[in-house]
């Protein structure tokens, strides 16, 4: 008898069948199982926000979610946060040429995604105070704020 | 097919061009593929199908942008239409090496634009040379009658042009280089993509999780490994050791092999890797090991706090002799004659790199020859240590270079890359090995821990005559550059890069004491300048207030490079030096990169921090940094910014948080919960200023982190002792230490 369970979730929008040890992060189901890289592991404890993505629509750590909890459930990743990348925060994100290494910034923009979900117009203090939750080690903190308020600034242009 | 055959039979060029240190090929010329799809050489691919010109990145990207600089590099020289460039990532191959220092395909300290930079424009000089020869010989006109605009070879005379991708398409085309030299390269004033700002190539992959690093990569009927490595600390570099001193002793995996998705457990000499079908399962296979493992080694003997102590008393003690670097006049003369002297000990912890992503590869083994792919800083450091694991020869182990999560020095390391490949071969089969953070936090490649002393002697009339230095501290090349070590023992450039401060002293007394440890220590940002820095700039404050003098001014006083006293003077400007704060103090700091020795980079960079300190908790605030840098060109100078913006980001971590602690070998921390790395709200106010002191660019960089880095430590030191009169000598400045000396300095007074 298999150890595994199977269930199914809602995955950018498709649905995927899965087979796993019941406990296996979703991160990890994301990204060898579904072969969908761009979520990152950091640090499998909810330190880093690497992983970010979002679950019924809210940001959460798929490191600390088991494959279990989340059966029947939606969730987007990177790759489906806009169809054509055109997401005002990756745009600004490229205005701002925020990546340097590059690794958390999958993340970074997936949290904050949630961040102006919440708060379309975020002051600096609300934007640092959501976003301490995800590590940058290049320390791209300052141009991650400014991208993140060039896209509130773009997304109210655009409503 | 006969446009082909005939390139086959003539159009192979060699070119040589004449480097420092011997004869490196940049040309090797050939059709491929598609019609009009021309190798001009190694390192450009002009492409008539696709209306494209792509250029090689030889070495890793990692956050330092390189994979834009070397395209700008070669597209300044060969003329090229910006819009037309691409980059693609260099094979392994030795013709890639950097010829600066390791004269192997790789980077670290700082080496990737400096290292390059001149070669990659001799490759892009010498193709748009061969395309000039080339339309001249089309139109039966002389060389020298041609010019070229971007993309374009042009015959003003007959009003005629030819753009570089009809070129290539050419059915009589010559593949004959011509030998160029520097004198052939633009001069600066000509540069029209070189200093300005472009997009940088990869940052559209990295917004849309595009960008394939190392953890990434995926080989269809792959296997995975996770790996149990000891208590003790233990990273072997591949060439030079296994690890199983403290390797596996006995090894019970009845419970790890009953996990669906593992397929075996296989032992290594340094640990025991759990390799299966399903990633996670290797997870729980790893949990399940119960495994005993070898005692007794040095490293288990090692506690970091103790070796403070122990090495504080080498520091101190002079019959302790060490190698004697760059000295100059008799400090022992200078010191007998002083008139008054000074002397203060510091001790610094170890460092980690906490690369977001961690330590990982993949390899593939296929009868004789094997595919690595890694998120590497040395490609043919890869090579060597598969080499040696797999008993494979060299060149039969093909790298290939993903994007890296961060290398900062860390990912010069072999261990993940040879873990990939002896298990690949045991297999049979492609593996893919990922470190979990807590392997990452606890087997690193430490900054080595150090205990320094110095003393200055000063004359009647107030000149600093004399200045000595020893650094005790284990070795970086000792364990991971072995023959460098072997051949000069006792001399560690990277350890002792930041002892040979460029202060105008006439007798300057420079010693490291080599004490081994047995944990791995490496090449961390910077490496020594992350300490020794920290000593020698928070001395040169200590002198100053022994001589009643302005900290700032006496650096300027004592510097003889014009360069150095501008970014100086500059950040006292800016900073606003003289205007008293209330509640807070400014400190100042100085670095010239060790003279580029050792990892620190080159340039010549002043930072001035503003702090304030909680005097209950001890807990000290930077509000303000003013940092001014001048690094010769700039290739990319919004990314310099940017690249420095890091540097001292870190620099104010390692200044008062990051430490790693070590008791009997074992490393004390595990994860971002017990070893800090800054978040979003510790990052302070940061003005920054470039200078462009050096006339001849070459002595610049595109990128740099490890300059700014360095200083932050002692310019935090020095403010807190401008603002309350206590002196810091033990790097990270912890708030228990604080509080400490804030209560000496309250003992002192009272």
């Amino acid at each position: 008898m298999s150890q595994m369970i199977t269930l199914s979730l809602t995955v950018n929008g498709a649905q995927r069948d899965i087979t796993a040890h019941a406990d296996t992060p979703l991160l990890w189901v994301l990204r060898e199982q579904l072969k969908i890289t761009g979520t990152k592991y950091g640090c499998g404890v909810g330190q880093c926000g690497a992983c970010t993505v979002h679950l019924d629509g809210k940001p959460v750590f798929s490191c600390l979610r088991a494959i279990k909890d989340v059966a029947g459930k939606s969730v987007v990743t990177i790759e489906g946060l806009s169809p054509t990348a055109s997401h005002p925060l990756q745009k600004a994100w490229i205005e701002e040429q925020t990546p340097q290494c590059g690794y958390c910034q999958s993340g970074q923009i997936m949290r904050a995604a949630g961040l102006l979900k919440d708060t379309p117009k975020p002051t600096r203090a609300q934007i640092v105070d959501y976003m301490k939750t995800n590590l940058c080690r290049c320390g791209s903190y300052n141009r991650i704020i400014a991208a993140i308020e060039r896209a509130a600034a773009l997304t109210k242009l655009e409503s | 097919m006969q446009r082909r055959a005939f390139l086959k039979r003539t159009g192979i060029a060699l070119g040589f061009v004449a480097m420092p240190g011997g004869l490196l090929r940049v040309v090797d010329a050939h059709a491929c593929g598609e019609e009009g799809d021309v190798d001009l050489n190694a390192w450009v691919h002009v492409s008539n199908s696709e209306n494209t010109i792509t250029v090689k990145c030889p070495t890793a990207e990692m956050g330092q942008g390189l994979y834009t600089a070397i395209p700008l590099l070669v597209a300044e020289e060969l003329d090229a239409d910006w819009r037309t460039i691409r980059v693609e990532q260099a094979p392994s191959d030795r013709v890639f090496s950097n010829p600066d220092d390791f004269s192997v395909q790789g980077v670290g300290g700082s080496r990737s634009t400096q290292g390059y930079w001149r070669i990659v424009r001799l490759a892009g000089a010498q193709a748009r040379a061969f395309l000039i020869a080339n339309a001249a010989r089309e139109w039966k006109v002389g060389v020298d009658e041609c010019t070229t605009e971007p993309n374009n070879v042009v015959h003003a005379a007959s009003g005629r042009k030819l753009s570089y991708m009809e070129v290539a398409k050419l059915d009589d085309i010559q593949l004959d280089a011509p030998l160029l030299t520097d004198k052939d390269l633009k001069p600066a004033s000509q540069w029209r993509l070189l200093g300005r700002d472009v997009p940088r190539l990869d940052v559209p992959l990295k917004v849309t999780g595009t960008a394939r690093y190392g953890i990434d990569v995926q080989i269809p009927g792959m296997y995975y490994a996770s790996i149990l490595h000891p208590p003790v600390a233990t990273l072997p570099h591949p060439l030079y050791g296994d690890g199983a001193e403290n390797g596996p002793l006995k090894i019970d995996s009845a419970e790890a092999i009953k996990i669906e998705g593992v397929a075996r457990v296989v032992p290594l000499p340094h640990g025991v890797a759990v390799v299966g079908t399903d990633y996670w399962a290797t997870v729980l296979g790893k949990r399940a090991l119960k495994v005993e493992w070898k005692q007794g080694s040095l490293a288990s003997q090692y506690d970091s706090e103790a070796k403070k102590r122990e090495w504080a008393a080498v520091a101190l003690d002079r019959t302790r002799q060490g190698r004697l670097f760059e000295n100059a006049g008799s400090f022992d003369a200078a010191f007998k004659a002083a008139a008054q002297t000074l002397s203060a000990d510091y001790v610094t912890d170890h460092g980690h790199h906490a690369c977001m992503e961690p330590f990982n590869a993949t390899a593939s083994m296929m009868h004789d020859d094997m595919e690595l792919w890694a998120p590497t800083q040395g490609q043919t450091w890869a090579q060597q240590a598969c080499a040696k694991v797999t008993g494979l020869a060299e060149d039969k182990i093909r790298v290939f270079t993903t994007f890296l999560g961060g290398g900062f020095g860390a990912k010069t390391e072999q261990l993940a890359n040879a873990e990939a490949a002896m298990l690949s071969k045991i297999m049979d089969k492609p593996v893919k090995v990922i470190w979990s953070r807590e392997d990452d936090v606890k087997h690193g490649a430490y900054r080595p821990l150090s205990a320094q002393h110095l003393d200055a002697a000063i004359s009647a009339d107030g000149k600093v005559t004399g200045w000595s230095h020893r650094v005790v501290a284990d070795s970086v090349l000792a364990r991971a550059r072995k023959p460098a070590w072997d051949n000069n023992p006792g001399i560690d450039s990277a350890v002792a890069a930041g002892m040979t401060q460029p202060y105008g002293i006439p007798n300057k007394h420079h010693e490291y004491v080599h004490q081994p440890g047995g944990v791995p220590v490496g090449y961390w940002n910077a490496v020594g300048n992350g300490f020794t820095i920290f000593a020698v700039e928070s001395f040169m404050d200590e002198v100053a207030a022994k001589l009643g003098k302005d900290p700032l001014q006496l650096r300027i006083d004592l510097l003889t490079d014009a360069r150095g006293k501008a970014v100086l003077e500059l950040a006292r400007k800016m900073s606003d030096w003289n205007r008293p704060r209330e509640g807070r103090a400014l400190g100042v700091a100085y670095n010239h990169g060790g003279g580029g020795r050792g990892g620190g980079g080159t340039g010549q960079l002043a930072e001035v921090v503003e702090v304030s300190v909680d005097r209950a908790s001890g807990v000290i605030k930077v509000h303000n940094v003013w940092a001014v840098a001048d690094v010769g060109t700039a290739i990319q100078p919004r990314h310099l910014r940017q690249q420095l913006e890091t540097g001292i980001i870190w620099g104010l971590s390692a200044g008062l948080r990051e430490r790693v602690t070590i008791k009997a070998g074992v490393v004390q921390q595990s994860n971002f919960d017990d070893y800090h790395v800054p978040r979003m709200d510790e990052v302070p106010n940061i003005q920054i200023a470039l200078l462009q002191g050096a006339l001849e660019p070459s002595s610049g960089a595109g990128q740099i982190a490890g300059l700014p880095q360095a200083p932050m430590a002692p310019a935090i030191a020095n403010a807190v002792f401008r603002l309350t009169g206590a002196r810091l000598r033990a790097m990270p400045m912890l708030p228990q230490q604080v509080k400490q000396a804030l209560s000496q300095v309250a003992i002192t007074k009272a």
